[in-house]
């Protein structure tokens, strides 16, 4: 009754006005907050289009057919200061992933080295990588690019004294040069046999793992798979006659010719930015291994399992969990980083896009596709590594 | 009275303490240290002695060169070149070069701040210790006075000091500011406007109202899928395009609004991860407390999600401390960009001249992010007020 009394009163007591309903209050907010957002973007787009007219700038898309009428210095795609701005841009794009992909792959090993050297028995091994994440982490990623480039890339000896290294390779201030292989008539054949390798592998696993799960019986899996991928290719190219030359860099007098060529640019960039990153991502290994509790551990080596076997089977599959979210916003930082090249002349997206800025005005129209390419790679980093993580979550009832 | 008294006929009753007996031989000392420490297994004796080749082959070259061969004083670039390229040193030498430092320290400093009135910037300086310090021990009391005077009084004296133009005191325009003034100066405004920005934006995406979930969601995803610089250029090349004609920017307040903007994105959602883990029952409790929204998330929620955040609060802080440096690729000259722009001095340029001023400035940005981890190290530790060991 007495509650019947208060729900009652709560609304209709004459005292308390509609203004105290929480309801309407969060109506009234949103409906203030709307309209000042709505106002703020109305003001700022109206201004805009004010500004544009007087500068005599038309907006939209059309100036991507237009000439470049620069040059890029590197592009894995063919591109002439004739082509298009649009192409210009695909170059500064495929640049930003060439060197974001092989940023992560280096990030990554190093990271993984570094975060189990952190954990390792040794005393030595663990302090130098306790030095190495402290100093990495606590400098701007700016600064380790500009040391590679500036401190250590440009005070390379000139093509004339380059530094000879293994396998022909030489090292000067132009970058760094190493043979290339020229495959030579049927030598897809080779490539054919590896899909092959790859293929068998595959179906080798997973038979074994099912036999294994039926009767318990071990099959040497990884072994056949070494002898299937290394195997077949070796075999095409035995039978194909060795169709494989190498085209080696050869010293002149001023320069290098033949061969491939690394700039230093791309160099620097590549190096600093697996240096940076590798800290972080050894930090998130040692906090992932550290993450499985000890029992796990224990319990695996009550049951028989050898150390490594342990690790391997027990504690990594369960540090991965722990590892793979952060794991996967630094893979997004490495590529966001990757912008940084505008400030060693590495030809990336935002490096082309700047120069196209400068040429044309269109700055609404770049910094959009900026931010649509860049938004788009980090959905299809976070989907990727959102799938991976889900394959490797706890399966529970 | 001895334990034989009482029991006079148990002879085999030791009567006196006998002393422990020391531990085996090679259970202690610096042999077993090694054995235990660096030569456990055959696998660890192998790595042991890999990491010390490495480091004999690493360590000599890189003390010659930072100490040994280095030169300390000098007056031009020919103290830091070799005879063939116009200096004075023998042909093959290779040491840092920290007579340029020496001699480009307060522009590292202060940037092209007029030389008469730095006073005024190590008086912002001297302040800014004298109201940092007493917040930072926590033994020191009026901890609420204190952040009043930090955060609201300390930046405007600051503003008006630096600035100038009043008071008698000349006018001191941005673009001649530069070097570690403009570092601290990004950092310190980031680091005042991105928290409570954060906390704003977090709550907004954890609200029950849909549209104010919306805007925050859309900032944040949107802010934190692109890099830096793209929101630099943002700031420099577009503001201006925004603004009604004839409304002009300093270019430092529109960088300081970009990197603001930027890590308030990311402070978001460190709070935000604090703010879920914190129990539904202390919200239900606050609200069957009677307490309104802005009391339960001021004195419930936020004092406990943010005690459980502060290493990523100081993550965030320390990432903004470093990327003020990307300030250089709009043109300004923070710390890195005057060191980058003094490689081009043609009375200084010498090979050793671009890796010696990096690893200064390394080295400073290496003290304040350092000293910030540790800082956060203490706090976590003495705010912990859980049962875990």
């Amino acid at each position: 009754m007495a509650s019947q009394d208060i729900t009652e009163s709560g609304r209709e007591s004459p005292g308390v006005s509609w203004l105290y309903d929480p309801k309407i209050r969060g109506i009234i907010y949103q409906a203030v907050t709307f309209i000042a957002i709505i106002g703020l973007i109305w003001w700022i787009v109206g201004n805009t289009v004010a500004n544009l007219q007087r500068a005599n700038i038309a907006s939209g898309f059309g100036f991507l057919n237009g000439r470049a009428g620069f040059d890029i210095s590197q592009s894995p795609i063919a591109y002439s200061s004739d082509a298009t701005y649009g192409r210009a841009l695909l170059v500064g794009l495929l640049n930003t992933l060439n060197v974001a992909v092989i940023g992560i792959v280096t990030a990554s090993i190093l990271g993984f080295l570094i975060g189990i050297g952190r954990l390792s028995r040794n005393w030595l091994v663990r302090k130098i990588c306790l030095v190495y994440v402290e100093i990495f982490r606590n400098v701007p990623p700016l600064l380790v690019i500009f040391f590679w480039y500036f401190g250590v890339l440009s005070v390379l000896p000139q093509a004339r004294e380059s530094i000879s290294l293994p396998f022909s390779s030489y090292l000067n201030n132009r970058g760094f040069f190493f043979p290339v292989a020229v495959w030579g008539e049927n030598a897809g054949l080779i490539g054919i046999a590896l899909l092959i390798g790859l293929a068998l592998s595959f179906l080798v696993f997973r038979w074994a793992r099912k036999r294994q799960m039926a009767t318990g019986q071990i099959f040497p899996v990884y072994r056949t798979a070494a002898a299937l991928i290394v195997g077949l290719p070796l075999l095409a190219f035995v039978v194909t006659g060795f169709p494989l030359s190498f085209d080696y860099p050869q010293l002149g007098t001023f320069n290098l010719s033949g061969g491939t060529q690394i700039r230093p640019e791309f160099l620097a960039l590549f190096l600093a930015l697996s240096f940076y990153t590798a800290a972080f991502i050894a930090e998130i290994v040692r906090a992932g291994i550290l993450g499985v509790s000890r029992g796990q551990t224990e319990a695996s080596y009550a049951l028989g399992l050898r150390p490594g076997q342990a690790m391997r089977l027990v504690v990594i599959p369960q540090a991965l969990r722990i590892i793979i979210p952060p794991l996967s916003s630094q893979y997004l930082n490495l590529t966001k980083n990757s912008s940084l090249a505008i400030a060693i002349g590495y030809p990336d997206l935002v490096a082309v896009g700047g120069t196209i800025l400068n040429q044309t005005g269109q700055s609404i129209e770049i910094v959009a596709i900026w931010m649509v390419i860049y938004l788009g790679l980090s959905l299809i980093t976070s989907g990727l590594m959102n799938w991976f993580n889900a394959k490797m979550a706890l399966v529970e009832r | 009275m001895t334990n034989s008294d009482l029991t006079p006929d148990l002879k085999y009753v030791r009567t006196e303490m006998t002393h422990g007996i020391s531990p085996p031989r090679g259970e202690h000392g610096l042999a077993n240290w090694l054995r235990t420490n660096l030569f456990a297994t055959p696998v660890d004796a192998a790595l042991s002695v890999l990491a010390i080749l490495v480091l004999v082959w690493l360590l000599p070259p890189m003390i010659n060169w930072l100490f040994v061969n280095a030169v300390w004083t000098g007056a031009d670039r020919s103290v830091c070149t070799t005879a063939a390229q116009g200096g004075i040193q023998p042909e093959g030498w290779s040491g840092a070069c920290w007579a340029f430092v020496d001699a480009k320290f307060q522009q590292f400093l202060y940037g092209r701040y007029p030389i008469d009135e730095r006073w005024r910037v190590k008086l912002v300086a001297v302040l800014f210790v004298l109201a940092l310090v007493p917040l930072l021990i926590p033994k020191v009391p009026h901890k609420g006075l204190n952040a009043l005077v930090f955060f609201f009084v300390f930046p405007i004296v600051a503003f008006f000091l630096l600035v100038g133009g009043w008071f008698g005191l000349p006018y001191v325009e941005t673009p001649l500011w530069g070097g570690l003034l403009v570092t601290l100066v990004l950092s310190f405004v980031g680091i005042a406007v991105s928290l409570p920005l954060g906390i704003l934006l977090a709550l907004g995406r954890r609200s029950q109202l849909p549209v104010i979930k919306l805007f925050s969601v859309i900032f944040i995803e949107m802010v934190r899928g692109v890099p830096l610089v793209t929101v630099l250029f943002m700031a420099s090349v577009m503001l201006p395009l925004f603004l009604p004609p004839g409304v002009t920017f300093d270019k430092l307040l529109r960088a300081l609004i970009g990197v603001a903007l930027f890590a308030s994105a990311y402070m978001a959602e460190v709070v935000r991860g604090g703010l879920q883990a914190i129990p539904k029952g202390q919200y239900e409790g606050a609200d069957s407390l009677g307490l309104n929204y802005w009391h339960k998330t001021a004195l419930i929620v936020l004092p406990q999600a943010l005690k459980l955040v502060i290493p990523g609060i100081v993550n965030t802080f320390i990432g903004l401390f470093k990327d003020t440096s990307l300030v250089y690729i709009i043109g300004m000259f923070d710390l890195l960009g005057i060191v980058r722009q003094n490689f081009a001095d043609a009375n200084w340029a010498s090979p050793q001249t671009p890796a010696t001023g990096l690893i200064f400035a390394g080295f400073v940005f290496w003290i304040f992010c350092f000293s910030m981890s540790r800082y956060s190290m203490f706090m976590e530790r003495r705010l912990d007020t859980s049962h875990k060991n």
